[in-house]
């Protein structure tokens, strides 16, 4: 036996358990979408048909696609760089050596993570319940008209981008923590000789030694967010209007509900292609700019 | 797949299994019974009784929460593991009679003292039956009519509900203007379909055309009830607003916030329940007003369907026929407050002696039910979407319809071609 084939079998566990449970069901879900596999076919086999790439055409052409598209890239161009700049934010505070409690602090802006999302979801549905909620009380004693929050198509959106931002930056907060503590400290102390004030310590030294995990931060979190589904699912069921209708809730609409199978999984594709491309570019992005530097 | 390719083992299987069970000791059988939602805390307490008849049937009841129940049927049936016995809800018996799914039912009702066809609501009956043939047993019916605050409705000048939509929209206009603003007329969810489904059936123009193959959105009658419907947000007699947004139904039907809603049977028991004691002599029911007089409503419910492939036939039809006696179904009723769906059954003192169920009673003999097609759920929820984007001012009537139209012929493709398939197949 060679060194190589020893490798192979150590790998072999590991590659038949990817092959399995992801590469099979993957190559099955691509095929699925190259059929009008549907409630018809289910009964009998004999109602499938392959119909090529019709399934794509034919979403290309619906405007309900588009729509959930539109919805989905809002919540990424809108929640990524906020969720990103809340989880900086937080963990440049807990990194600063003037902040006291860091432990509570740390566990605090965590703790959001950790909620189940449902729970959380109905005590959001009654803060920004438009006529008994708590925030257009507030807004009321500072003379702003009521909002309604869940029910205006233009303010859902938002809603359920502050919902996401606030649940999920915790997360990478502490990843960028971990970062902020591996910066070196006599980084920092030269650049104080030197006489560079807070912000320039910030813009030349935290910035660069960060952008690794800042990029792997933003990458993570670009996919996440492209996957938009449970908070729409629990918060506005999708409404109002089909506004926070994203890829993927039409995704379950299609496959779990209406069960047509070819059409859900030309969805998943469709949003994997746009998620492959994306994420691409942020890395390429990424590594140019490390290039440069 | 390979569900189907598992059924002729599977029937060996039954088969053997059937043999050694005669052959041994009186074994008992085990009856797998899924329920959905609460009507599964309900049926243990009836089950003593029945097992009392037959000791050789022990009844496993297994509970499926309402909003998984549809997704877990299907599955189950895509992995070739449907219980013996299940309840469904009325208007899923389309799909699974197009997977053929189901058992048919008419020599076993044929041969049935307790199941008697001519007592049930004809028209509960026939949301069971597909093609002619009958596929489930009516367990429990659900409709949809007024609740409405009879102190309020007074106070704007009225003794009576409405009972042609004319004088129930000039009632609304009046509780607008009495109340200076302050009440709504109805809630009517904008995303929920029921409602305009229910205005909508009443015109006795079908849904589909053609068998089910195309949508018949742009008919006369569609349209009179979607400007109807439309017309009440219009005019301001109701809120655009959808279920989320009000949370608490209860408490603001409790509070006066609008005097009309439209809702089902089992909100007799919240009202009793969520408003105060001093409150419940000003609240009641009414039939579903109509163009010219009293209209039909929805035929919901649930029945009891014996899957294809269940493995104790006789001993879930003996527990269909057991659940379907008037006296138990009147348990049934006392236990949960799901309505009967045979007339006998009504002849009670806890249901004929409420006046709040007279209503009830009254609408179950004025009944419409949904198209039988496999992608009606699909098909009315897209027409409840695009006639909210309506409420919104977003289409006209004519554009709304031909939107809906358009939509669900895009949804039934596929039944017109299986339907064509099965027509040239036998000529």
């Amino acid at each position: 036996m060679n060194r190589s084939s020893v490798a192979w079998l150590f790998l072999a566990p590991a590659l038949l358990v990817v092959g399995v449970f992801f590469l099979l069901p993957v190559l099955a879900g691509l095929a699925l979408s190259l059929t009008d596999y549907d409630l018809y076919a289910l009964a009998d086999l004999h109602n499938l048909r392959f119909v090529g790439l019709h399934n794509y055409w034919a979403l290309l052409h619906d405007p309900q696609f588009w729509a959930a598209l539109w919805h989905t890239l809002y919540f990424v161009i809108a929640g990524v760089p906020l969720s990103l700049m809340a989880a900086l934010g937080a963990a440049l505070l807990l990194n600063s050596p003037l902040t006291r409690f860091k432990p509570f602090f740390r566990t605090a802006l965590f703790a959001p993570v950790v909620t189940t999302v449902v729970a959380v979801a109905v005590i959001w549905r009654y803060l920004f319940n438009p006529k008994y909620g708590v925030v257009n009380f507030v807004l009321a004693h500072l003379g702003i008209h009521p909002v309604d929050w869940l029910g205006d198509p233009h303010w859902a959106m938002p809603m359920i981008i502050l919902f996401a931002v606030w649940k999920n930056f915790g997360y990478s907060m502490i990843i960028l923590l971990a970062g902020l503590q591996a910066i070196p400290a006599d980084l920092y102390e030269a650049a104080r000789i030197d006489g560079a004030s807070a912000w320039r310590q910030f813009r030349h030294i935290t910035l660069p030694m960060l952008s690794p995990i800042l990029m792997m931060v933003g990458i993570l979190t670009v996919s996440g967010y492209f996957q938009l589904f449970a908070e729409p699912y629990v918060i506005t069921e999708g409404g109002p209007l089909q506004s926070t209708t994203s890829v993927l809730y039409l995704m379950y609409d299609q496959g779990f509900k209406w069960w047509n199978m070819g059409t859900a999984s030309a969805v998943a594709f469709l949003l994997f292609v746009i998620m492959f491309a994306v994420t691409a570019v942020m890395w390429r992005a990424g590594e140019a700019r490390e290039g440069l530097s | 797949m390979s569900a189907r390719r598992a059924g002729p083992f599977a029937a060996l299987a039954v088969f053997a299994l059937l043999l050694a069970g005669c052959g041994a000791t009186r074994d008992h059988k085990t009856l797998e019974f899924w329920t959905i939602g609460r009507e599964g805390e309900a049926v243990v307490k009836l089950l003593p009784e029945f097992q009392r008849e037959h000791p050789d049937i022990r009844v496993h009841v297994q509970q499926i929460p309402l909003t998984a129940a549809h997704e877990k049927l299907l599955t189950a049936y895509a992995g070739d593991s449907l219980p013996d016995l299940t309840q469904i809800g009325n208007t899923w018996i389309p799909e699974f009679a197009a997977l053929h799914a189901l058992e048919p039912l008419d020599a076993r009702v044929a041969r049935s003292k307790d199941v008697r066809s001519d007592d049930y609501f004809p028209t509960v009956l026939a949301t069971n039956r597909i093609g002619g043939v009958l596929y489930g047993v009516p367990w429990y019916v659900d409709t949809r009519l007024l609740f409405y605050r009879s102190d309020l409705l007074r106070e704007a000048g009225f003794d009576a509900p409405p009972p042609t939509w004319a004088q129930w929209q000039s009632q609304m206009d009046a509780i607008r203007r009495t109340s200076g603003g302050k009440r709504w007329g109805a809630l009517l969810p904008t995303n929920e379909y029921d409602q305009l489904l229910a205005l909508a059936l009443q015109q006795h123009v079908p849904l589909l055309r053609d068998g089910g193959r195309y949508g018949n959105f742009e008919s006369a009658g569609f349209k009179r009830a979607l400007a109807f419907y439309v017309g009440l947000f219009k005019r301001g007699d109701v809120p655009a607003v959808t279920n989320i947004q009000v949370g608490n139904p209860w408490d603001e039907f409790g509070r006066g916030a609008f005097v009309f809603y439209l809702s089902g049977p089992w909100n007799i028991g919240e009202f009793r329940k969520r408003l105060p004691a001093s409150q419940q002599d000003d609240w009641s029911t009414a039939p579903l007003p109509g163009p010219d007089g009293p209209g039909d409503s929805v035929a919901y419910g649930s029945s009891l369907a014996i899957p294809v492939h269940s493995r104790h036939k006789a001993a879930a039809w003996a527990l269909v026929e057991y659940l379907s006696r008037p006296k138990v179904q009147q348990r049934f009723y006392e236990l949960l407050g799901d309505l009967p769906p045979r007339r006998s059954a009504w002849h009670s003192p806890a249901l004929e002696g409420d006046p709040k169920l007279h209503a009830f009673r009254e609408q179950l003999e004025r009944l419409a039910s949904t198209p039988q097609v496999p992608e009606w759920e699909q098909i009315v929820t897209m027409m409840q979407q695009v006639a909210a984007r309506t409420i919104a001012g977003q289409l006209t009537i004519d554009e709304a319809t031909a939107d809906m139209d358009r939509q669900a012929d895009t949804i039934l493709a596929k039944r017109r071609w299986v339907l064509d398939r099965e027509r040239k197949a036998k000529p």
